[in-house]
Parts: structure tokens; C-alpha cells; sequence
């Protein structure tokens, strides 16, 4: 009997097998091509960032960078004390986080050990909603609704301040957190949560013994994304949180974040190439740099649990 | 079904007429057994009929996974309650029954923190009794040697074997009246399983023990009384002896002789 599929080697010089080459070569270069764009286009931003910040140092000495006491650069005597906008960035990078991990953690351990199946599809779909308000409304709603509402507990609250600002953008983060948080925790796996069980521990025990110390990588891993979300919100800061750089952690006066700096400065219009105009580069760095210091936590914890764990 | 006269033995717990299933179809039907004090009784049977079920009902594990229906009775002595009564705490019955799983489930923390587990669940505070409670635990399960120089290591990194230990260790720990066990060996490879095995045999002095397996000749070396289940029936209980060599039922005999299943 003959067999169609009855296969013979073919010569290397074959044009079946060359074009079958090329066609894998160029579906590879492809691939390639793919893979390599989103890396570029990080390393385009970063670079772009370098080059328009690196001039800023021509003019302004490192010393004074980290030591002058004002972040004054647009002044007749400018200073450029950058610990000003760093400190506004981390006041209400904590507030927010302050709100945001406990409650998303929380909200995780609700929605992935006490919730029905049935309920969790309704109730994440809402939850993550919350991170679809576009953050301009967030902005308005603390600076509007949350600042009046907490002077009536602090009357000598400025109305704009880090603490409605940072309280806001941690409700804002908490579906990042917890959405991510619960699906680390929900892929504990189930024996494991049964061995717990069957030696007589409660949920709630259960839950924090064995669920969220087995998720940590991936728990950490959410807290980052929210840190992250939080050292970069504009929005919100800039509406609310005010336009005056210093040096303070008070969270009940106005303040300046790095990213609501950015924001006051491009709206002006400043020549390209003036101080200013590289001010802005500068503080974009400064935030970058933060940003990458905390995902490469976040790896290091990572890659230490899963160590530790696997 | 036919059950063996055994008068010298103390009841630990029995089953009495019990019925349960997930859906509208029975997976157990009027399963009445009874399971005797330091010994070993082992449930045999084709895969999936319902070994596993009888099993998770003594510690009501299937109350976790949404409302169910137990008809019938599980009955603890010398307490002498229905474990599966509506007004019976779940958590209570899994403090006096302890389970092992087919698959080794250590916790991803130290040995040490897996064995006081229990401990610290049930609120022992006390850290010279966890020390001797875990020394002890692992001393009974043959791990102690083996672990007693690294207790603060990780418990995933031991080897299969090892982590079945580790997890009889750990329910050993909180001193349970009766131990289920769900096809222990399973997964471990064949020295491993003749370990485990040895332990149960050594066990049963001090707990009494109720080991599903799909392993004749594991029950037979290991198991003083073996219940045959077949799609949901108990068909035969009695001492391995006899089931193994004098089968009273047909089916028992076929599925011994390997005749199907
Ligand atoms: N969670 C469940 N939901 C519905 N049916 C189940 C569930 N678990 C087991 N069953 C069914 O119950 C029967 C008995 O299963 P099981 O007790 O696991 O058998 P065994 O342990 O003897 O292999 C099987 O028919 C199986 O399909
Ligand atoms: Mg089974």
C-alpha cells in the first residue's frame, strides 16, 4: 500500500527545505523585532530623559542639588534643593500606601477565602472600577469633598495638603493591590489550604498562616505595582496636594510632588534649553530612579520566597 | 454486607447508615461500619467509589465546599456524638481527628513551624512544650533523625518521603483520637512507602488509624480490619485476615483476585 505521508530525508540543497528555512528565519527575525520594541522604546525614554537632564549638572552642582534647602528654580535667586520634591513624593506615596496595603490586603483575603465564586464575579468587576475613574475626578474629589470634610476634624487643615491627596490616591490604588494580591492567594494551592483546615484552624487563621505568607512573592509583587502607581500619580498631587515644595513630612500642609512639579512647569511656557525646561528632565530621572529602586525589591523579594519556598 | 464478629475490641467511632453525595446521586449509600481503637483499618476499593468521600466526612472537610447533607451518623466514643450533627463545630471535630493527604502537603515554612502549627492554632503559647512536642512528633514519625539538625530549614526541600512524614509528624503533634490517612504512599516511591507503612504498623499503639488505599498488598500487611467499598456500598468489612483469604462476598473476591477494578 503507498502512503501519502510516508516522509524521505530531503538533500540540504533541496528548495523545499531552503524555503522552509527562510520562512522560520524570517518568522524569528519577526519575533525579534517584537520582543525588541518595547525594550528600545524603554531604553528611548530613558535615554531621552538623560540627555536632556545631564546639561542641568553643567549649571547646577551636584552638591547643591542634594543639599540647598528650596526647590526655587524658576526664582531670581533659584535654588534647587531636589530633597523638596522627593519629600512631597514619599509623604503622600506613604499616606496612600498606608491605605491602600491594608485595606487591599484585606480586601483580597475577603474576596478569595470568604467569597463564593458566584459573589467574587460580581464584586471584583466594581472593585476594579475603581481604578477606572479617570484620576482627574479623584483630583477634584479630594481636593472638593475630602479636604472639607477633614477640616471639620482639623480646622487649621490648608485646603490643599498631602493627606487628603495621599488618602485619595491609596483608595485609588487599592484595586491594583488587592486584585493582584488575591489572585496570588487564590493560587495557593488547595492542599495546601486543606492541611491547614484539617488541623482544626479556622478561615481567618488559615488565611494569614498559610494563604498570604505562600502568596508573599506574589503579594509583594502587587505592593510594588502600587508603590509605583503611587510615586507616579500626577493627577491627583497636583490638584490637591498643593505647589509648594519643603521639606516636611507634615501631612496637614500643601506640599509638591515630582510628578506635580513636572506638571506646574510644562504648563508655563519655557524656552527650550533653559533651566527650567531641563528641571523638568531632572525631576523625571529622580523619579524613575525611585521607581526602579522599588521594582528591584520587589525582585529581590520575589526571587528570595521563591527560594525559600520552592 | 456482611460484617465479622470481633468482640474484643473498644469501638473508636462507627458509622451508622451513612449517606451523602455532592449532587442529587448518592456517592455513599448506608455505609455502616465500625472502626476499633489502636488499630488499623483500611478502606479498599475501585477508584471512585467513594473512598475518599467516606474519609473527609469524619473530619467534615466536604463543609467546606458550600451546604451539605450527611443522612446517617458518624459516632465518636467514648464522647459518644454524631460528628456530623448540624450543631457539631467543624473546627472541633478536625482538633480531635487529624488527616494526611495522598500528596505530601508541607507548608512552605520551616519544619519546625509546620509541626507546631497545630499548637499554635489551638493557642499553646508555652515554647518548651511546642519544643518537646515537636521533638516528640517527629521522634514517632521517624523523622527525628534524619531532621533533628535542621529544623529551621525549609520543610519543601526534604524529599517526598520525608514530607509525608513531616506532615504525620504534624498531625501527630496536636494528638489526634483518630487519624485518616488518604492513600499516604501514593506518590512516594517504593522504600519510601515501605517506611511509611512501617510507621502506621508502629503507630497504632498509640492512635487509631482509618488509611484509604488502592494498594492490596499495602492493606494487607498493614490493616487489622479492611472495608471493601464498590460504587458507593460498603460490600465487606471485616479483619484483613479474612477479607484477603476468605472473602465472604463474590464481588470482594473478584476485586481481590484482580478480576476487575
Ligand atoms: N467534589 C466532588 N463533586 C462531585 N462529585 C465528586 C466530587 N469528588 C468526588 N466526586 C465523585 O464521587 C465519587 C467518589 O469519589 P472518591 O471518593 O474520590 O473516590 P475514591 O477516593 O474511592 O477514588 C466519584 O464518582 C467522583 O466522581
Ligand atoms: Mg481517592
Amino acid at each position: 500500500m503507498d502512503s501519502k505521508l510516508a516522509t524521505t530525508f530531503s538533500k540540504p540543497q533541496s528548495i523545499k527545505r531552503r524555503v522552509r528555512e527562510l520562512k522560520e528565519l524570517v518568522i524569528r527575525i519577526i519575533l525579534f523585532i517584537c520582543a525588541a520594541s518595547s525594550v528600545l522604546i524603554t531604553f528611548g525614554v530613558v535615554w531621552t530623559l538623560l540627555k536632556e537632564a545631564f546639561p542641568f549638572f553643567m549649571e547646577v552642582s551636584v552638591k547643591n542639588f542634594l543639599t540647598d534647602k528650596e526647590w526655587t528654580p524658576l526664582f531670581e535667586n533659584p535654588q534647587y534643593g531636589i530633597f523638596n520634591l522627593i519629600c512631597g513624593t514619599f509623604l503622600t506615596t506613604a499616606i496612600a500606601l498606608s491605605v491602600a496595603i491594608p485595606l487591599g490586603t484585606i480586601t483580597a483575603v475577603f474576596l478569595s477565602e470568604y467569597m463564593s465564586n458566584r459573589y467574587r464575579e460580581i464584586l471584583k468587576p466594581i472593585l476594579e472600577l475603581l481604578a477606572a475613574v479617570p484620576t482627574v475626578v479623584y483630583g477634584y474629589f479630594a481636593l472638593l469633598f475630602v479636604t472639607p470634610l477633614l477640616q471639620k476634624i482639623y480646622p487649621d487643615l490648608s485646603s490643599f495638603n498631602a493627606l487628603s491627596a495621599g488618602l485619595v490616591m491609596g483608595v485609588m490604588i487599592i484595586p491594583y493591590v488587592s486584585s493582584l494580591s488575591e489572585d496570588a492567594m487564590r493560587a495557593v494551592p488547595v492542599h495546601l489550604r486543606e492541611g491547614s483546615l484539617a488541623l482544626g484552624a479556622s478561615n481567618l487563621q488559615t488565611s494569614f498562616k498559610v494563604i498570604i505568607p505562600s502568596a508573599f512573592s506574589g503579594i509583594a509583587s502587587a505592593y510594588v505595582l502600587g508603590i509605583s502607581r503611587a510615586l507616579g500619580e500626577t493627577m491627583v498631587v497636583a490638584i490637591a496636594a498643593g505647589l509648594q515644595p519643603k521639606i516636611s513630612l507634615n501631612p496637614l500642609e500643601s506640599t509638591q510632588t515630582l510628578t506635580a512639579y513636572i506638571v506646574q512647569v510644562s504648563q508655563g511656557d519655557l524656552p527650550h534649553g533653559s533651566i527650567g525646561y531641563k528641571t523638568i528632565y531632572v525631576a523625571g530621572v529622580v523619579l524613575l530612579f525611585f521607581t526602579l529602586i522599588f521594582n528591584l525589591i520587589g525582585l529581590r523579594i520575589r526571587s528570595k520566597m521563591e527560594i525559600k519556598f520552592k | 454486607m456482611v460484617t465479622t464478629k470481633t468482640d474484643s475490641n473498644i469501638k473508636k467511632a462507627e458509622v451508622v447508615d451513612l449517606t451523602f453525595g455532592y449532587t442529587e446521586k448518592n456517592v455513599l449509600n448506608k455505609i455502616s461500619m465500625p472502626i476499633y481503637q489502636n488499630k488499623v483499618t483500611a478502606l479498599i476499593g475501585p477508584s471512585g467509589c467513594g473512598k475518599t468521600t467516606l474519609l473527609r466526612c469524619f473530619n467534615r472537610m466536604h463543609d467546606l465546599y458550600g451546604e451539605v447533607r450527611y443522612n446517617g451518623e458518624i459516632k465518636l466514643y467514648p464522647d459518644d456524638i454524631n460528628i456530623l450533627a448540624r450543631d457539631i463545630d467543624p473546627i472541633e471535630v478536625r482538633m480531635k481527628i487529624g488527616m494526611v493527604f495522598q500528596k505530601p502537603n508541607p507548608f512552605p515554612k520551616s519544619i519546625y513551624e509546620n509541626i507546631s502549627y497545630g499548637l499554635k492554632v489551638r493557642g499553646v503559647k508555652k515554647k518548651s512544650y511546642i519544643d518537646d512536642k515537636v521533638e516528640d512528633s517527629l521522634k514517632k514519625a521517624g523523622l527525628w533523625n534524619e531532621v533533628s539538625d535542621r529544623l529551621h530549614s525549609s520543610a519543601t526541600s526534604l524529599s517526598g518521603g520525608q514530607q509525608q512524614r513531616l506532615c504525620i509528624a504534624r498531625a501527630l503533634a496536636t494528638e489526634p483520637d483518630l487519624l485518616l490517612l488518604d492513600e499516604p504512599t501514593s506518590a512516594l516511591d517504593p522504600i519510601s512507602t515501605a517506611h511509611i507503612e512501617e510507621l502506621v504498623t508502629e503507630l497504632k499503639k498509640s492512635v487509631t488509624l482509618l488509611m484509604v488505599t488502592h494498594n492490596l498488598h499495602q492493606a494487607a500487611r498493614t490493616a487489622d480490619y479492611t472495608a471493601f467499598m464498590y460504587l458507593g456500598d460498603l460490600v465487606e468489612f471485616g479483619e484483613s485476615s479474612q477479607i484477603f483469604t476468605n472473602p465472604k462476598e463474590q464481588k470482594t473476591e473478584n476485586y481481590i483476585t484482580g478480576r476487575f477494578g
